[in-house]
């Protein structure tokens, strides 16, 4: 008994003093090793007369457990020591800069497109294409512009032959030709792209973007343009309410034809989009002539619908508060890290269309 | 088209005001461009009279004069009119005035030594003519009593600026205009009654229509005024025409251009004193010439439209009069034209000849072929009003009548096309109003077309007109229905979307560049495209349609590179074109990347950017798009603008099927030709076009999901090839070993020079094998090792090192 004891208070005293791994790693052996102290007591255990074996086992039991629990507790005192004195040594600067990293963007006209592109994929438009270089039948003659007719002159064309049979598509709308004569109705497109006018100053340039828009059905009609478009403004400029007017125009290819303008009004030299008394032009848009149906042979009897031609550019221009158009094709550095956009800011439904 | 509210009362009876005016021509479709007020500051100009003229001491030509500008107020202005005399009751003008002609603000200023407090002016400062030899001239009689009072009267009517829609050539007439507005309920058309004049006198110049083919004027009339004397025109007609903005010329000049703008009738008026044998229309013969009255020579072609006496060429009928016949303030006798002539061929010489007028602009659109009297008419009787003279009978010569048009209007068209109703009664009328003839018939309205509305030949028309006038805001809205049976984006759409954003999300911001682009630049690039011009660019340096993107990228590279950034990247995505044909171009995905990555870095080592930069982001463009980079072979034949040595072309599989891409190096002659200065300049072209499209869908190609947990071992090898070996041959030698086992290979290290023989290199690769159906043991792993060894020294001639 008093054995016991004397190991119990003996390694008490021992653990409690300042000690290295390899001490208590000596210490441990000493007492659980093959013949430690402990270890040589539970062999004894058989000499012990049998009235006092059990209480003598109990204690020796709680012994053990009290001495390996002080063991580990001193590793862990110890090991903890280490890793703060580690600590201790590692303290860096952190306010230091980060490694370097590049970030690209996205263009305004492009993010503009895909803003679009949503807005009307919500309402079940696909989108079309058409090539840049177009003839000279499917971007005017198909279009109801013939030859020798004054509304060509609304086109400054750039041609790429003396016949001039072969041009710069100076709007999409021949991909409403190329559409309707590739399917069959009803059509619901919208077609963005680059076109080109041969008119350069600063509030054009040569090249810009259009996206047109063609809904034929059976029973399109106005209401449907004016729904659609209104929808379509309103989405776009992310506002609830605004302020269109409808005003009759003519285009050779739509009949009735319309121009539309949107309200707004300029606060602290800042151009508010919906409010206001002023009317600004956005797009161009009308009923399908039956002539251009009957040009790419769909039934003027049977089908009706509308169409639209917007600048992607001037509504860019106008949502982002750009006010040189010449700037987008400027390409400069700052201009594009400044008016650009975060790639992984994709336009979608769920999460809106811009941050 | 000008106008003014004033001009419009002529024809219409309307009890609105400007501001209701403004809103009614937009809402039928008559744009108003600009509204602007010509009276302003015109006010400040007085009526004066000269009360002494002194020599100016120190200038021969000048006279000091004492001018009452009225209220007992004597101001002394220096004038160098030799007209300025004592007495003269003229136009003063003070200081701080602003004079019409050239938009010069009046100051107090010495002239020659003496102080001269304002001017008095001539009228063609005062831009009422181009009268400019001597001040302006008033009687004293009728001025006297104004003198102090301003000299223009006070006009309210702004001039209005419309932006006429080429269908609309009635509306080039004020009168066209007025006839709208009374449609659309602003007022009522005033029914001006025509005056018509009788005449004994027979018309004694003789009028021809060659009757040959395409003669594109169908009838001629004419009227003769004898004796008359072309003066200044009254007071009223100046007036008019300066309201609108127009200057004033001659009586004669200023009537003509009166009733053009009237109602929208050109009229040409000949000295017939001038014409020689009567008059021949007929079609030009090449080489003819003749100065028109722009002064400058034109050269006809065959088949122009001419009006020409016994001598030659008087006028291009339609565009343009010649000197030759014009009239002038000496002119008696006049001959006054009022003709119809085809618009396609008014447009047709018109371009050729590069003419543009105001005749031309009005015929190329439409003149209301009867009107031809009614001009004539108007014309000549104001003649007679002012500069006296005899009429004679109007002559009419015509080779053709025009046809009057009729078309069948079913109304049931209106809310079909419209959304929304208007009654029968509406409906009758708006389009007599506009001038419609309505016959009733059981499921349909005749309609005989107004003369003046050259743009009405279907129904759908007709809609328009009724709509037009009933107002576009009472069509309804009907919302969009939210429902989509196509998906939005086909998948090269979606593939172009997505390798936009790749690209951009690897650091390269988008640009857009012009489509065409200079052909020096574009010379470097095009490789073995043909060149693909212009015909009229917007400038020399815009003149080709580009073959490579990289023409246009690198000049805004190069600018940006001017404005002192080291280190960018950008790209395109769009188009490049291959020929002059519609279809003929493919989408590109091209970049460049210039200078540096961690510059000035306090942590990373600085290096130039180089090929295996671009190759990266090719690559992992490609791969984040869908496809498999095991598969993906790279060769070294590239485009010339590349550096040869540190280049590649990409194929998506080693069946070489077309060029997914190209990366590397830029070269360095072209480098120095475009005088670009950076560390480094790499850049890549990803053919969008070229690339297979995956066959499965993304939820098609998810559907086995297979891992390995047994354990996997790695092997390091170090091989010693021929420099010209390539590494990709090594893996795939390697990965032919056994696929199921070898699940990666890595090239860790590539060394030439000391212990390796010249020629050769070193190339260390790791292997991982894994298999999936158990732990290898030792003996497998022996076996593969050896098996790798034994591959890729029999295939690629290289040797392990040991």
């Amino acid at each position: 008994m008093s054995d016991l004891k004397n190991i119990k208070e003996k390694y008490h005293t021992k653990l409690n003093s300042n000690l290295s791994l390899d001490e208590i790693n000596q210490i441990k052996t000493e007492l659980f090793g093959k013949n430690g102290l402990i270890s040589s007591q539970f062999k004894n255990m058989r000499s012990i007369p049998e009235t006092d074996r059990k209480k003598f086992a109990s204690d020796l039991n709680l012994i053990k457990d009290e001495l390996q629990n002080l063991i580990t507790n001193k590793n862990n005192e110890i090991e903890s020591k280490k890793i703060n004195q580690k600590l201790e040594n590692e303290k860096i600067d952190v306010t230091l800069p980060e490694r370097s990293f590049v970030r690209g963007k996205i263009h305004p006209v492009s993010q503009t497109i895909d803003e679009i592109s949503s807005i009307f994929s919500e309402i079940g438009f696909s989108v079309e294409e058409g090539p840049d270089i177009e003839n000279e039948y499917n971007n005017f003659t198909a279009l109801n512009t013939p030859d020798n007719h004054p509304a060509r002159d609304m086109h400054d064309t750039f041609y790429l032959d003396e016949n001039k049979e072969i041009l710069l598509r100076t709007h999409t709308s021949p991909v409403q030709v190329r559409t309707m004569l590739k399917d069959k109705p009803p059509f619901k497109i919208i077609a963005p792209g680059r076109t080109y006018r041969s008119d350069s100053d600063q509030t054009h340039a040569p090249m810009f973007h259009q996206v047109e828009g063609l809904h034929i059905d059976k029973n399109i009609n106005m209401a449907h343009l004016k729904g659609c478009l209104n929808y379509f403004i309103k989405e776009f400029f992310e506002v609830k309410k605004i302020a269109m007017r409808f005003r009759p125009s003519h285009f050779p290819f739509t009949e009735p034809s319309a121009e539309v303008d949107i309200g707004y009004e300029i606060k602290d030299g800042k151009i508010i989009i919906g409010e206001g008394n002023q009317w600004l032009e956005i797009l161009g848009c009308g009923m399908v002539h039956p002539n251009v149906l009957k040009n790419v042979k769909v039934d003027p009897s049977k089908y009706q619908g509308y169409a639209f031609g917007i600048g992607i550019d001037r509504l860019a221009m106008l949502k982002y508060g750009i006010n040189d158009l010449r700037a987008f094709f400027d390409n400069d550095y700052r201009w594009l890290n400044h008016f650009g956009f975060d790639p992984l800011d994709v336009p979608t439904n769920y999460r809106g269309l811009s941050r | 088209m000008k106008i003014t509210f004033d001009w419009l009362k002529d024809h219409l009876d309307t009890k609105f005001n400007e501001d209701k005016l403004l809103e009614q021509l937009t809402n039928v479709g008559l744009e108003v461009e600009s509204v602007e007020n010509l009276s302003a500051g015109l006010d400040v100009f007085k009526v004066a009279k000269i009360l002494k003229t002194e020599k100016h001491p120190n200038a021969d030509r000048l006279k000091v004069c004492e001018v009452d500008v009225g209220e007992k107020d004597i101001k002394k202005v220096v004038c160098g009119a030799p007209n300025a005399r004592e007495g003269l009751i003229t136009v003063y003008a003070p200081p701080g005035a602003i004079i019409p002609k050239n938009k010069v603000k009046l100051v107090v200023a010495k002239i020659r030594e003496v102080t001269s407090y304002g001017m008095l002016c001539s009228e063609s400062e005062l831009n009422l003519s181009n009268e400019s030899d001597g001040i302006i001239q008033l009687s004293s009689k009728k001025h006297e009593k104004k003198i102090g009072k301003s000299y223009f009267s006070k006009s309210d009517s702004n001039l209005i600026d419309l932006s006429i829609t080429p269908n609309r050539p009635d509306c080039l007439g004020v009168k066209g205009i007025a006839r709208d507005l009374a449609a659309a309920g602003f007022g009522k058309l005033k029914d001006v009654k025509k005056k018509k004049f009788k005449s004994n006198i027979e018309q004694t110049v003789k009028v021809k229509i060659n009757k040959e083919k395409n003669q594109a004027c169908s009838s001629f009339g004419s009227c003769l005024i004898t004796n008359a004397k072309n003066i200044e025109s009254p007071k009223w007609l100046k007036d008019k025409l300066i309201s609108i903005g127009q200057k004033p010329i001659s009586a004669i000049v200023d009537i003509t251009n009166y009733v053009m703008l009237d109602i929208n009738r050109p009229l040409h008026a000949y000295d017939a004193d001038k014409i020689e044998k009567g008059i021949i229309v007929r079609n030009s013969k090449s080489g003819e010439e003749f100065t028109a009255l722009d002064n400058k020579n034109y050269k006809l072609d065959d088949g122009m439209c001419v009006i020409s006496d016994g001598k030659g060429v008087l006028g291009l009928g339609g565009i343009i009069g010649g000197t030759r016949s014009g009239t002038e303030f000496d002119t008696k006798n006049i001959l006054l034209e009022s003709a119809y002539f085809e618009p396609a061929s008014i447009r047709k010489t018109s371009k050729k000849l590069n003419l543009d007028t105001d005749a031309k602009f009005r015929f190329e659109r439409g003149i209301d072929p009867s009107s031809i009297e009614d001009g004539l008419n108007k014309a000549a009787l104001l003649i007679k009003e002012i500069c006296g003279g005899e009429i004679s009978k109007i002559d009419i010569q015509k080779i053709e009548t025009k046809k009057i048009k009729t078309l069948k209007f079913d109304i049931n068209l209106f809310e079909k096309i419209t959304g929304f109703k208007i009654s029968t009664k509406e409906i009758y009328k708006i389009l007599e109003d506009l001038g419609f003839i309505i016959k009733k018939k059981k499921k349909y309205l005749k309609l005989t077309i107004p003369t003046w509305r050259p743009d009405i030949s279907q129904e759908i028309d007709i809609v328009e007109e009724l709509v037009r006038i009933t107002g576009y805001d009472k069509i309804k809205i009907i919302d969009p229905i939210k429902e989509r049976s196509k998906s939005t984006l086909t998948q090269p759409q979606k593939l172009f979307h997505f390798f936009q954003r790749a690209i951009a999300s690897k650091g390269y911001l988008e640009s857009i560049t012009w489509s065409f682009t200079d052909s020096n630049y574009n010379d470097h690039f095009k490789d073995k495209n043909q060149e693909i011009k212009i015909i009229n660019p917007i400038s020399s340096e815009l003149g080709v349609l580009r073959n490579s993107i990289f023409s246009n990228l690198i000049m805004y590279m190069n600018k940006n590179l001017d404005r002192g950034f080291k280190d960018l990247s950008i790209f395109e995505i769009g188009p490049i074109f291959t020929g002059s044909n519609p279809g003929e171009q493919n989408t590109v995905v091209c970049g460049l990347s210039a200078g540096k990555r961690s510059r000035l870095s306090w942590i990373e080592k600085e290096r130039s950017v180089d090929v295996f930069d671009v190759k990266r982001d090719v690559i992992q463009t490609l791969v984040e798009a869908g496809y498999n980079s095991d598969k993906f072979f790279v060769d070294t034949e590239t485009p010339n603008y590349y550096h040869p040595g540190k280049s590649g072309r990409l194929f998506l599989n080693k069946g070489k099927d077309q060029i997914a891409a190209y990366f590397g190096e830029m070269h360095p002659n072209i480098m120095k030709k475009i005088d670009i200065k950076t560390d480094s300049l790499v850049g890549f072209e990803i053919f969008l076009d070229n690339l297979k499209l995956p066959k499965k869908k993304l939820k098609d190609q998810k559907t086995k999901f297979e891992v390995s947990d047994y354990q996997k071992s790695e092997r390091d090898f170090a091989f010693v090839v021929n420099k010209e070996v390539k590494a990709q041959d090594l893996i795939n030698v390697i990965s032919s070993v056994d696929q199921k086992l070898i699940s990666n290979i890595k090239i860790f290290d590539v060394y030439e020079g000391e212990n390796i023989p010249k020629n050769q290199k070193s190339i260390a690769i790791s292997v991982t094998i894994q298999s999936f159906e158990k732990t290898l043991n030792d003996n497998d792993l022996e076996n593969i090792n050896k098996s790798i060894i034994k591959t890729v020294e029999n295939k690629t001639g290289a040797k392990i090192r040991s």
